[in-house]
């Protein structure tokens, strides 16, 4: 392997084999109106058989256009303008398409991101799978049809022979994502390319297709080269590791060592935003206070050291709080006048398509909580647990068949007309999707200023006053005001989002997913701002996302929902270290980066914190998970 | 959902759009200034001639000098058995003359459908197919050109060349399969831009979607993609203009028949509107009504089979 440019390369510790797939010096550049732009430049890379071989950065870091360029797919505009594919010794550069029709499925599978939408909506999946082996004359026939249903049982689709029948839409996700397996697999290629094969999936779903294609490279000998964004997994999963930033290889070497001694800055700030499976830490010191002609709420001056509730009883004995499937709600029925939100026994259920008699699918089955003011419940679940349709409920965007959303003590599902749009000025919503939560040709100033205006709130120069306070809370630089939403980059839009969602100086904020759509670097730099936003207007958030890292940064209480019904729910702290329903810990077991010890998330060892740029010694203090000046009962947001 | 309930419900859709039609055609006719009895009497001997009392015994032979309710329960009953009246003109009953003139019109409309849909198609896939870029590009700027031609001046322009220059088919009239090409073509043109422009425009995005490029990465070649996966994913927008295009069909017909002066349900529709036939007008826009009722039927027929989405849900799904 030769030396990249930029980056600091280590001595290969691989096996002698000769390796499958080696990159030499490649670049390759996208023809814009604007004149080329680089997206891979000077890429050095080998995969060897029976290894997986992780290529980690960043959206735009050049990692996908690399997969792209192996097996030469490359978008309109893109081309390989320098370096070497090499395949088995043969060279794929400048390979006619007559040529590269025989490498691609039968020498390269290539397993694509979204399982969602990469296969053809109206065939079914086994004439897909099966459609592989006529292209490459491997199969025909009925004997092809065969041939597909065992690919798909050895891909681990269960119910194959029925399955291979069924269409697209008719599969989950991580059936999809097997389907696209088992085509990429179907010609046993020497070389599998995997760009973010599980990006788009749950976590426990997640887990089983990474190990599915661990136990491929370890059985078959075919190499692998794994695309991803996520550290944890290359830790887990990958023998090998390039990291990318900005087009250019920064740094590469075994996995072990890399992780254990990131050599280059970008690498470790990569590691340092990992989300850890550490509870959130709450400042020791009161914030100072902002700069503000506020009308945003704010709460009893901020909490003196120590006097405020923290979440972190980590030494606390296992008291088991309210129990785990408590429909009824953590507390009992009594008013607590500290609590904001107090919600007791939803349900909603939806009608089932589909033949036969008609059925209602419950999803929120009488799920309880209760989030006091300035507080952060994480409500943590896959996809079709209900975490979504529970925030509806609570946004007042749905009518739930039984139960009640309270806030302050009002129902928000009975209120109508004016009651019911005062209330939602206290209730915001910051949606999952920056990208299609705004409207991409309003400029920002319009975005933050348009609830402001349906609401009547100010006149202009109040109005303006405000947005120029907005943007300093999510701190975007004045001149955004002017830029529409399309041209801003995605953790600039979620800051835009958040801004308009603080707009009418809400007391609680519902956050959908707020960082699953954003790199990891972006997303570490969200939490904070939300966390910040807490420390410093007191606003209580419902925390939604499927990741309980995630979760466990910002929540100070966390439930756990499944099915509809909440599972658990306790302590942060106590939830991400003595779990006690078995969904939960099936659902931590699965959170990526547990089993190299050099890894960024280790609940086992104290997380020692490192200092990061912008946090005071006092706040990185805050963070080890020991902290004994609190009560050690864990009594709900004690 | 049911395929039954599915098709329950198209076709109760369908009846309703006939129903729609006969009713407004019955009330529009009965609203148009001028008298139609007299008309008729015109036509047969000298107005001068007629008394009032005349007039009277003609309408109240016909029962138009029922209340309106009345007559228009009668026609609705008389049209449930198959019987559209009689031409207030020929006296000829209209299913009658419509049996006469259908099979020309419908000869041209469904060579003008076949016609359309296959040059559509044909030039949407090659305009993807073309190696050249400067070929694709020639046959994707075609249908917007040939959407814009008027069918009077394509059929004046195809007469002129391949009738009175080359003398290849007969300009006029002609009731053979030589007579059909020039006014099918004529009628055909316009049909087959729409297509190649919309099936042109779906292929388009059909063959940006993921899945195309997981297709192509199998080792596929573009002709297998394009015919095997693109085609059917993409036909779903291009059937639901299939449904629109017998609506256009049935109208160019009476342009393109007047034209070319063939007999045939354009003609027949011409003369009564010019003479307010009532029954003829009535039976003419109830048959149309019809045909496209069946059409869009067939159409939405079509969807579940096409697109396994649909079948579940009974609904179009995009994405």
């Amino acid at each position: 392997m030769t030396s990249a440019p930029a980056g600091t390369t280590r001595p290969e510790a691989v096996s002698q084999d000769t390796p499958v797939l080696r990159i030499t010096d490649l670049r390759v550049g996208y023809r814009t109106a604007a004149g080329t732009r680089t997206a891979v430049d000077g890429l050095d890379l080998t995969a060897a058989p029976g290894r997986i071989t992780a290529v980690v950065g960043e959206s735009g870091s050049g990692k996908s256009t690399t997969a792209h360029a192996v097996i030469g797919l490359l978008p309109p505009g893109g081309r390989v303008e320098h370096g070497s594919v090499r395949l088995e010794g043969e060279e794929l550069t400048g390979l006619s398409e007559r040529a590269w029709r025989d490498v691609r499925g039968r020498r390269i599978g290539f397993v694509p991101q979204d399982p969602g939408v990469s296969l053809d909506p109206v065939k079914p999946v086994g004439r897909q799978v099966a459609e592989v082996l006529r292209v490459h004359h491997l199969a025909t026939g009925r004997g092809a049809a065969q041939r597909a249903v065992d690919l798909l049982a050895a891909a681990g689709l269960p119910d194959p022979a029925r399955r291979s029948r069924q269409y697209p839409h008719e599969l989950s996700g991580g059936m999809r994502q097997r389907v696209l397996i088992a085509m990429a697999t179907a010609a046993r290629p020497r070389l599998l390319v995997a760009d973010e094969p599980t990006s788009a999936l749950d976590v426990t779903v997640q887990r089983q297709i990474l190990d599915h294609l661990e136990a491929l490279a370890a059985d078959t000998g075919t190499a692998v080269l794994l695309i991803t964004h996520d550290l944890g997994v290359v830790a887990d999963r990958a023998q090998h590791v390039v990291v990318m930033s900005r087009a250019r290889v920064v740094e590469a070497g075994p996995t072990r060592e890399v992780l254990a001694d990131p050599r280059h800055p970008y690498t470790r700030r990569l590691l340092a935003d990992v989300p850890r499976l550490t509870p959130r830490a709450r400042p020791a010191t009161p914030p100072a206070p902002p700069a503000e002609a506020t009308s945003l709420p704010r709460p009893s001056p901020g909490p003196a050291p120590g006097s405020r509730p923290a979440p972190l009883s980590g030494s606390a004995p296992p008291v088991p709080g309210p129990g785990p499937a408590s429909a009824a709600g953590p507390s009992g029925d009594a008013p607590d006048p500290g609590v904001l939100l107090r919600v007791r026994g939803l349900t909603l259920s939806f009608p089932l398509r589909g033949p036969g008699p008609r059925r209602r699918h419950l999803a929120v089955d009488g799920v309880g909580f209760d989030i006091p003011r300035g507080r952060t419940l994480g409500l943590v679940g896959e996809s079709g647990s209900g975490k979504s349709t529970t925030a509806r409920l609570v946004l007042g965007l749905e009518r739930p068949e039984a139960g009640t959303v309270e806030l302050d003590g009002v129902d928000v599902t009975a209120v109508r007309g004016a009651a019911r749009r005062r209330l939602h000025r206290r209730v915001q919503l910051v949606h999952q999707n920056p990208y299609a939560s705004l409207n991409p040709r309003f400029t920002v100033e319009e975005l933050l200023t348009e609830p402001l205006r349906n609401h009547r709130v100010g006149d202009r120069a109040q109005r303006a006053a405000t947005v120029r306070r907005l943007l300093d809370d999510v701190a975007l630089p004045a001149d955004v005001l002017r830029r529409r939403a399309a041209e801003l980059s995605g953790g600039q839009r979620q800051r835009v989002a958040i801004a308009r969602a603080l707009a009418l100086g809400p007391d609680l904020l519902v956050c959908d997913e707020p960082v699953s759509a954003l790199d990891v670097t972006v997303q570490a730099r969200i939490l904070e701002l939300l966390l910040g936003l807490q420390e410093r207007h007191g606003m209580a958030y419902l925390f939604i996302s499927h990741d309980l890292a995630v979760v466990g940064q910002v929540s100070d209480r966390v439930a756990v929902l499944r099915a509809g019904h909440v599972v658990e729910e306790g302590a942060t702290d106590q939830v991400l270290r003595t779990p006690r329903h078995p969904y939960t810990r099936e659902l931590l077991a699965a959170v990526p980066g547990r089993r190299n010890p050099h890894t960024p998330h280790d609940p086992d060892t104290p997380d020692v914190p490192e200092e990061e740029p912008g946090e005071t010694p006092g706040e990185a203090a805050a963070r080890t998970p020991h902290r004994h000046d609190r009560p050690t009962e864990d009594t709900p947001w004690s | 959902m049911t395929p039954a309930r599915y098709l329950a419900g198209r076709v109760l859709r369908a009846v309703f759009v006939v129903w729609a039609a006969f009713t407004l055609a019955f009330a529009a006719l009965r609203l148009l200034p001028g008298d139609p009895v007299a008309l008729m009497l015109s036509g047969r001997g000298g107005f001068d001639t007629l008394s009032p009392r005349d007039i009277a015994r003609a309408k109240a032979e016909l029962g138009l000098d029922r209340p309106l309710p009345v007559q228009y329960g009668h026609a609705l009953l008389d049209a449930l058995h198959g019987d559209l009246g009689a031409s207030l003109q020929t006296g000829q009953p209209v299913t009658r003359m419509i049996a006469d003139a259908l099979p020309s019109t419908l000869a041209l409309g469904g060579t003008a459908l076949a016609l359309a849909l296959t040059a559509g198609s044909a030039l949407a896939v090659s305009a993807h197919l073309a190696v050249s870029p400067a070929v694709r590009q020639l046959l994707r700027s075609l249908p917007a050109f040939a959407v814009s031609l008027p069918s009077f001046a394509v059929g004046l322009l195809l007469i002129q060349l391949l009738s009175v220059r080359w003398h290849l088919f007969p300009s006029l009239g002609g009731t053979g399969v030589a007579g059909l090409v020039l006014p099918a073509c004529t009628l055909a043109i316009p049909g087959a831009a729409l297509v190649a422009q919309v099936l042109g425009k779906s292929l388009h995005t059909v063959l940006r979607e993921p899945y195309a490029d997981t297709v192509r990465a199998t080792g596929a070649g573009r002709a297998r993609l394009l015919l095997g996966h693109g085609l059917r994913n993409a036909a779903i927008p291009a059937v639901t203009v299939v449904g629109l295009l017998v609506g256009y069909l049935i109208g160019g017909a009476v342009v393109v028949e007047t034209v070319f002066s063939r007999p045939g349900m354009g003609r027949i529709t011409q003369a009564a509107v010019a003479t307010q036939d009532l029954p003829v007008v009535q039976g003419v826009v109830v048959l149309a009504s019809f045909v496209f009722a069946v059409v869009n039927l067939g159409v939405d027929l079509l969807y579940p089979v096409l697109d396994p989405r649909i079948r579940a849900t009974g609904r179009l799904v995009t994405s």
